[in-house]
């Protein structure tokens, strides 16, 4: 008798611990991929946000009409399972997938496209993104509404049936289909917007159409998303879950990198650089980034195009991304960073000091005798500082001129900036579609960003040129005027960027460095 | 003494509105807005914006507006958060900033009067060179490395502590590292001050009465030297909790905790009005509240203290 009960309870034991061990490994098999993803979202509605971590969590929650390879960031079906491009390339027809839907099931249809980019574009959403969608996309009659100058009908964008939606421009964007995948040409949730309110971001109420959707979502700790079940391509999702940290601070990231309790971050402090680089996971990559300074064209002293073109010669590039940025950045000698096999880097002057000091000297400034005070601005960073500390030396030892430099919180220099209250401020821009238009552009005559107002008529005629035309013709238009701007030191390029990602490749697949540092969450999967 | 208590807290309101009113104007009068961006949004989208959250009426009509809406315990939207209003971050944030906090000043209390008394009675000792060394270390350097250097030490090296995040992932172990680095300066100026005034008190003439009368000398310390001797330091947890509160930010920052610190920095920075504004009725609240506590204290400790 006890022989047996032992028996039994021999047997439920085993019995147990088999369970148990089931259980585990079940639990084990939850993938789960964390990343720093910088700082906390500003919005999850796609219409109301601007910034680079928004848009890496739009791609897991979302998706427009097209998606953006991992690899390459070109566009690959999304919503759309095809389009087309009429022969001027200024109408697009796109061929929506029939299975298209919400994570609520209710189907998305041409028609809700077309909503959801008038939403966008209403001037009662007061989306800050819009620009793209109306001034870079020209969306024929899309700046015309957004400003309130037009009805919603005067944007021209149709269904033409329920799975055909069809979008014209004002001019042609051989880039605009790529562009799709960004936030501003989103497909939102009417019926759940309409239902909540503002609150529709909230997990509870979200609704989604993307890979993922909305788990968990405390602010400034976390946001875990989980494979959305009804997503058209669900069978490729991988992981069981990602969770984003909002870390702002580079130092914990790295710590909890190294930690193992975070798979995935970008950048790290600059003193830890050095060390970080020789790491294994370590991915660095030219970025669709530049770094520059610009004059201020409306002092006296910069509507000389030899002081400007002596500025911008007499500091040595190469010296200053090894010794001073430190980061192994491109010396740059043109705006537009190279895109490799399509448009090769614009060199438009070369650093000559003497040359320097002669355009100086024939400008009235003989060893830099009666140039005036001023100062160079630049919004509070370390690194911004440690720059303008070189330029101040070098511009001083080579051309004899004192400058002084003058650092602005972020808000407070972007105001100045804005105000043309500066001589020489710094600037940085990233592209925001693979192009060079949308660095060449900056400097046009009604460019917002033209912030020292320089103008040049036979740069601006060849850059409207250049947008007439298609293919390889317009990016070597393109690359003249681009020529003539740093030629004529509109702008003073100092570097293109480079970024960085520490992630272990031989752990986790689906993700590739890519130009514009955007990394689909859709494809990564775990090896 | 109610009498004084109610007219002390009632004075707190008059204080607080001057704070919610200077601070209200002092940020419209910096340079920028909470939408400025290096992408600069055309002069329609701006003006639409600003209807959308009234920044278009008369300033004075917005201050109006505000101030009803404080009252009514209604801190607005917030400008660059948008999903949730303030109310929300702050009710979110702030019970994870008081957690810490409270037992980072509580824990430099104990240990500080601890290490205090016993470097006092044990002057030139072992434990009075080890006690204020650590204080040494405690005033003299920044949380911004403290922190970064115990995560190195016990969470990365030892692996004793995880390295950042918040109890409801990491457990309560989560605390220790945040809560000992917040807790080293007030740790370290209690200890000094502790050490000092019970040093003093112990030359003083009723110490040396009450020896001579024969008490034992852990009655007179409990007695008579311990309640004299703890003056300066309640005089100071005012000054400590403001400290404690700031030094909160950073730490909150380092270790991860989604607490009202990082909102109260990041808000300044992106103009985000009326995040600045909440986060600062609710920090100034705090101190005021806490400095009439002291106060209140202040009275039952020191005899000569009258509030009548």
């Amino acid at each position: 008798m006890i022989k047996k009960l032992m028996l039994m309870l021999l047997m439920a034991m085993i019995a147990f611990t088999a369970f148990a061990a089931a259980e585990e490994e079940a639990e084990k098999e939850e993938i789960v991929f964390r990343l720093n993803n910088g700082t906390e979202p500003e919005s999850l509605d796609p219409a109301l946000v601007s910034g680079y971590p928004e848009h890496q969590i739009y791609m897991g929650l979302f998706e427009g009409l097209v998606v953006a390879d991992y690899e390459s960031l070109q566009a690959a079906p999304g919503v759309a399972e095809r389009w087309e491009v009429s022969p001027d390339g200024l109408t697009y027809t796109f061929y929506l997938r029939k299975d298209a839907a919400w994570s609520d099931g209710v189907a998305i249809t041409a028609q809700t496209v077309k909503d959801s980019w008038l939403r966008f574009l209403n001037p009662e959403t007061a989306a800050q993104y819009t620009y793209l969608m109306a001034d870079e996309a020209m969306v024929a009659g899309a700046s015309a509404y957004n400003s309130g100058e037009a009805g919603p009908e005067a944007v021209q964008i149709a269904a033409l049936d329920d799975h055909t939606f069809q979008v014209t421009l004002d001019r042609s964007r051989p880039f605009f289909v790529d562009m799709l995948s960004h936030y501003a040409f989103a497909i939102h949730p009417l019926h759940a917007i309409k239902e909540f309110g503002d609150a529709w971001t909230r997990p509870d109420n979200i609704v989604v159409n993307g890979p993922f959707t909305l788990d968990v979502w405390i602010p400034q700790d976390r946001i875990e998303l989980v494979p959305n079940p009804s997503y058209w391509d669900a069978d490729a999702v991988q992981l069981d879950r990602v969770i984003l940290y909002p870390i702002d601070d580079q130092n914990t990231a790295l710590a909890l990198f190294l930690d193992g309790q975070v798979d995935w971050i970008q950048d790290v402090a600059p003193v830890r650089l050095d060390e970080m680089k020789v790491h294994p996971d370590h991915h660095a990559n030219a970025a669709f980034i530049t770094y520059y300074y610009e004059f201020n064209n409306e002092l006296e002293v910069f509507q000389d195009v030899r002081v400007r073109q002596a500025l911008s010669m007499a500091i040595d590039r190469q010296e200053l991304v090894t010794r001073v940025s430190r980061g192994d950045q491109f010396p740059a000698f043109g705006i537009t960073p190279p895109l490799p096999g399509v448009y090769p880097a614009v060199v438009g002057f070369e650093e000559d000091f003497d040359k320097a000091r002669e355009l100086l000297a024939e400008a009235g400034y003989p060893n830099g005798e009666g140039f005036p005070v001023m100062s160079i601005l630049y919004n509070t960073s370390e690194g911004h500082k440690a720059i303008a500390e070189y330029v101040q030396q070098k511009w001083n030892e080579e051309l004899g001129i004192t400058i002084e430099i003058e650092n602005q919180e972020w808000g407070t220099y972007l105001d100045s900036r804005d105000n043309q209250d500066f001589a020489v401020a710094r600037g940085g821009w990233g592209g925001d579609y693979v192009d060079p238009l949308t660095f060449v552009g900056l400097f046009s005559e009604n460019s917002p960003f033209n912030h020292g107002k320089w103008m040049n008529d036979e740069f601006n005629r060849i850059l409207q040129e250049a947008e007439t035309m298609t293919g390889a013709a317009r990016l070597a238009r393109m690359a003249e005027a681009e020529e003539i701007l740093v030629a004529e030191a509109g702008v003073m390029p100092f570097y293109y960027y480079i970024t960085r990602n520490w992630i272990d490749t031989d752990v986790w697949g689906g993700w590739a460095p890519t130009i514009q540092d955007f990394h689909p969450l859709k494809t990564i999967y775990r090896k | 003494m109610t009498k004084f208590i109610i007219r002390r807290l009632l004075g707190l309101i008059p204080t607080l509105i001057i704070i919610i009113t200077i601070s209200f104007f002092v940020i419209r009068v910096a340079p920028g807005g909470p939408f400025s961006d290096e992408r600069k949004i055309s002069a329609e989208v701006l003006a639409n914006l600003e209807a959308k959250y009234h920044l278009d009426d008369p300033l004075i009509k917005q201050y109006g507006d505000y101030l009803l809406n404080v009252l009514r315990f209604d801190l607005g939207p917030s400008f660059v958060y948008k999903d949730y209003d303030v109310n929300y971050y702050i009710g979110a944030g702030l019970p994870k900033s008081m957690l810490i906090g409270a037992l980072a000043v509580g824990g430099a209390l104990i240990f500080g009067l601890g290490a205090g008394i016993i470097s006092a009675l044990r002057q030139n000792s072992v434990y009075d060179y080890a006690s204020m060394s650590v204080a040494v270390i405690g005033i003299s350097v920044p949380l911004f490395v403290i922190g970064p250097v115990l995560m190195y030490i016990f969470a990365v090296k030892l692996d004793w502590l995880p390295v950042a995040g918040w109890i409801d992932t990491l457990g309560w172990s989560a605390l220790v590292l945040p809560v000992v680095t917040l807790a080293f300066p007030p740790f370290a100026y209690v200890a000094r001050l502790s050490r000092a005034s019970v040093l003093e008190i112990l030359r003083s003439d009723y110490v040396r009465t009450a020896r001579a009368k024969g008490l034992s000398m852990p009655m007179v310390v409990l007695k008579h030297v311990l309640k004299g001797s703890m003056l300066p330091v309640v005089s100071f947890l005012g000054p400590a909790l403001a400290g404690t509160l700031t030094g909160s930010i950073v730490v909150e920052q380092i270790f991860r905790i989604p607490g009202l610190g990082r909102y109260f920095v990041n808000s300044a920075f992106n103009r985000d009005y009326t995040m600045i504004m909440g986060t600062v009725i609710v920090y100034s609240a705090i101190l005021l509240l806490m400095n009439f506590i002291v106060d209140v204290i202040y009275g039952f400790l020191d005899p000569r203290i009258s509030y009548k």
